[in-house]
């Protein structure tokens, strides 16, 4: 029992001292960010690796995730006789919850994993020391330009779900239901409120991706150099931000609504 | 032994004193104390896990030990923050075991890496100065390809350029011969040795190749359970000691032995 | 550095088209206007205003002329609300508002109702006619009183 109890101990150091290095770490980058040559180039490069790449499966995914929110809300809002206002359940659903989260856990199954992978393999091929011999900072070379092009990318990435998903809403419930598109639109219009809805989403998505970006880079960085090292760099990341990301999300509706 | 290592302290370009080194469960460097003299071929020759890339790594500043002095090129390494080695490293050049270059860039942008981050060369004169150390160590139209595409030799050889690139005072030189064929190990060998003739550039060197060693050596370091053994090939060779002699002829007999199977170039 | 017009190409259009993503969703949906219209400021108190709230509609017709961009409790204690309407109205001065909901249990808005006066609003003047709005619970209150002061007849 007393073993227990010592483990769980431990366990909870070991969190607080992972938060202190992430941190730490999270700092580093902050200052490679601030420091010359900007890397355009591989920015640019991590944009296309993490945002473009991801069009695919967060656009489907959008669609599909409006258009089951179409089929629920109307199926719900009709027994009341306010269908009229299903264009209004589909935005702020997708708007305030769905399209940040879902889209974060979406890019960091995708982009994420692919991330901590690389900069694993990076770990285990002496490539991150080969750049150390050469004085040129690791962190500046290849975490700062994937850490930024994360943070970049979630929130257009979101507003593309977000949109897809409002146009999958539109296709059941105008197309298919039958209700008039002027009343989805303006039902939406009149829904959304830029400060309260737009924006909070928006800043949603991009401190997800400074945590994927963060989370991503860090178990890559710090991996053991063993393929079983990069294996469990992959899946932790895909755990811990997937976690991280539900808990902030509660964290940031409730501050946002004060 | 010993003392023809401490006589050659006066030219000592790296020193090590009572470097102290643990990995969280093994201990792999006692107390370790050698010097290595300037421009001169040094081989750090040992068994696996005996620890000579480790000493190579502290050398580096890739690792910290928990106790010792270490003495680079005239910096006392030991204790320098990571920016502050990045000034030190100006002067060294590491040629990994596995190449260690950078897989997403061609040949040719992994050497002008450090140019183009270190230097202001214009790209014409980068081009003509990648060009001439790949043409030196042997690598012709190789400019475009990946490193994935290389063989295992021509990687070693391009890594060794990258390294050397740069004009350092001190090459360290990781398991050069591993996984090559005999004849690639003779070509790296004979690489080694120019660059060091024409460069004057001092070069340590951790391998377990035997006869390679013995060849190009101008002094060994055989590190035997820890226990560091300094001298020059011909000395080691004739030592009376059991545990010298006995390491020696065990490896000695494995590579010849492969050396004589296979005749053929494979690159 | 591995040279892709190709790969800026697709890099710049999806940047576009996440930022006009972004633009859609603040300006169609979310009714961000850039433009800093300087709009008619007008005031209308009332005793009551029930559940209305800022950024609600303010409605001619039924169409959207502006919208209420805070209420205050005035010194009579009557909550006065500030609207922002636009620019180009012309309000008479005999002009009521009046707060409606939208629906049956809906959101409550203002409606304007113009008056003849060919005197005009100036920006910071009050409406002077203004209906309170009326809560639910008061008229079923009502209902409840009137129907239990017949019943000794």
């Amino acid at each position: 029992m007393s073993a227990l109890i010592q483990d769980l101990g431990f366990s909870v150091i070991r969190m607080i001292d992972h938060f202190g290095k992430i941190t730490v770490f999270a700092a580093q980058i902050g200052r490679a960010a601030l420091t010359p040559p900007a890397r355009v180039r591989l920015f640019v490069q991590e944009v296309f690796n993490l945002g473009v790449l991801s069009l695919v499966i967060i656009c489907v995914s959008g669609l599909a995730v409006g258009m089951v929110l179409g089929l629920q809300g109307y199926n719900t809002l009709v027994r009341f006789g306010a269908e009229q206002s299903l264009g209004a359940v589909v935005g702020l659903s997708l708007i305030r919850e769905l399209g940040p989260v879902l889209t974060a856990l979406l890019a960091t199954g995708r982009a994420g994993s692919a991330t901590a992978a690389e900069i694993g393999t990076m770990v285990v091929t002496e490539q991150l020391d080969g750049l150390r011999m050469m004085s040129t900072d690791p962190i500046h070379y290849v975490v700062m330009p994937k850490a930024l092009a994360m943070i970049f990318v979630m929130p257009m990435l979101s507003a593309l779900f977000i949109v897809c998903g409002l146009g999958g809403g539109y296709f059941v419930g105008v197309t298919l239901m039958g209700l008039d598109g002027g009343t989805y639109m303006s039902s939406l219009q009149s829904a959304v409120d830029f400060d309260d809805d737009v924006v909070s989403s928006l800043l949603k998505a991009l401190i997800f991706g400074l945590l994927v970006g963060l989370i991503a880079t860090y178990r890559g960085y710090t991996c053991k150099p063993t393929s079983a090292g990069v294996s469990s760099a992959t899946t932790s990341t895909v755990v811990i931000a997937s976690v991280a990301i539900l808990i902030f999300d509660y964290f940031i509706t409730a501050l946002w609504g004060v | 032994m010993l003392a023809a290592a401490e006589a050659a302290t006066d030219e000592a370009h790296v020193r090590l004193r009572d470097v102290c080194m643990a990995f969280e469960d093994r201990e792999v460097l006692r107390r370790l104390s050698c010097a290595f003299p300037r421009g001169k071929i040094s081989v750090i020759l040992g068994g696996s896990g005996s620890g000579k890339t480790t000493i190579l790594r502290v050398i580096g500043g890739l690792v910290h030990p928990q106790s010792g002095a270490i003495t680079v090129a005239g910096h006392e390494i030991q204790g320098l923050s990571e920016t502050e080695m990045y000034t030190v490293r100006q002067k060294l050049g590491m040629m990994f075991q596995g190449g260690a270059l950078l897989d997403s860039l061609t040949i040719f942008d992994n050497l002008a890496f450090p140019l183009r981050e270190h230097t202001r060369l214009r790209e014409a004169e980068i081009a003509d100065e990648v060009h001439r150390q790949l043409a030196a160590v042997g690598l012709t139209d190789v400019d475009e390809l990946l490193p994935g595409q290389l063989s295992g030799g021509m990687i070693k050889r391009a890594a060794l350029a990258r390294a050397i690139i740069r004009k350092p005072e001190i090459l360290l030189v990781d398991e050069p011969f591993s996984g090559l064929d005999p004849v690639s190990v003779k070509r790296i060998e004979a690489l080694l040795r120019r660059i060091n003739r024409e460069l004057q550039i001092t070069m340590l060197v951790s391998s377990h190749h035997i006869p390679s060693t013995m060849r190009m050596a101008d002094q060994v370091l055989l590190l035997l359970d820890g226990v560091p053994i300094a001298g020059r090939p011909h000395d080691l060779q004739k030592s009376p000691d059991p545990r010298v002699a006995g390491f020696l002829s065990e490896e000695a007999d494995d590579s010849f032995d492969a050396a004589e199977l296979v005749g053929r170039r494979s690159e | 550095m591995h040279r892709s017009a190709v790969r800026d190409f697709v890099v710049g259009v999806f940047v576009l088209i996440g930022l006009g993503a972004i633009a859609y969703l603040s300006m169609n949906v979310g009714g961000f206007s850039l433009r800093r219209d300087e709009g008619l400021v007008v005031y209308a108190a009332f005793d009551q205003i029930g559940g209305l709230k800022p950024k609600a509609p303010v409605v001619i017709s039924g169409v959207k002329v502006g919208q209420v961009h805070a209420i205050v409790l005035d010194k009579n204690f009557r909550a006065r609300a500030q609207l922002d309407l636009k620019s180009e109205l012309k309000i008479p001065t005999d002009t009521t508002a009046s707060i409606v909901t939208s629906g049956l249990l809906g959101d409550r808005y203002i409606s304007l109702e113009l008056g003849g006066e060919e005197t005009y609003l100036k920006p910071g003047d009050d409406i002077a006619m203004t209906e309170s709005a009326v809560i639910l619970e008061r008229l079923i209150g009502k209902l409840i009183h009137n129907t239990d002061v017949e019943k000794p007849k």
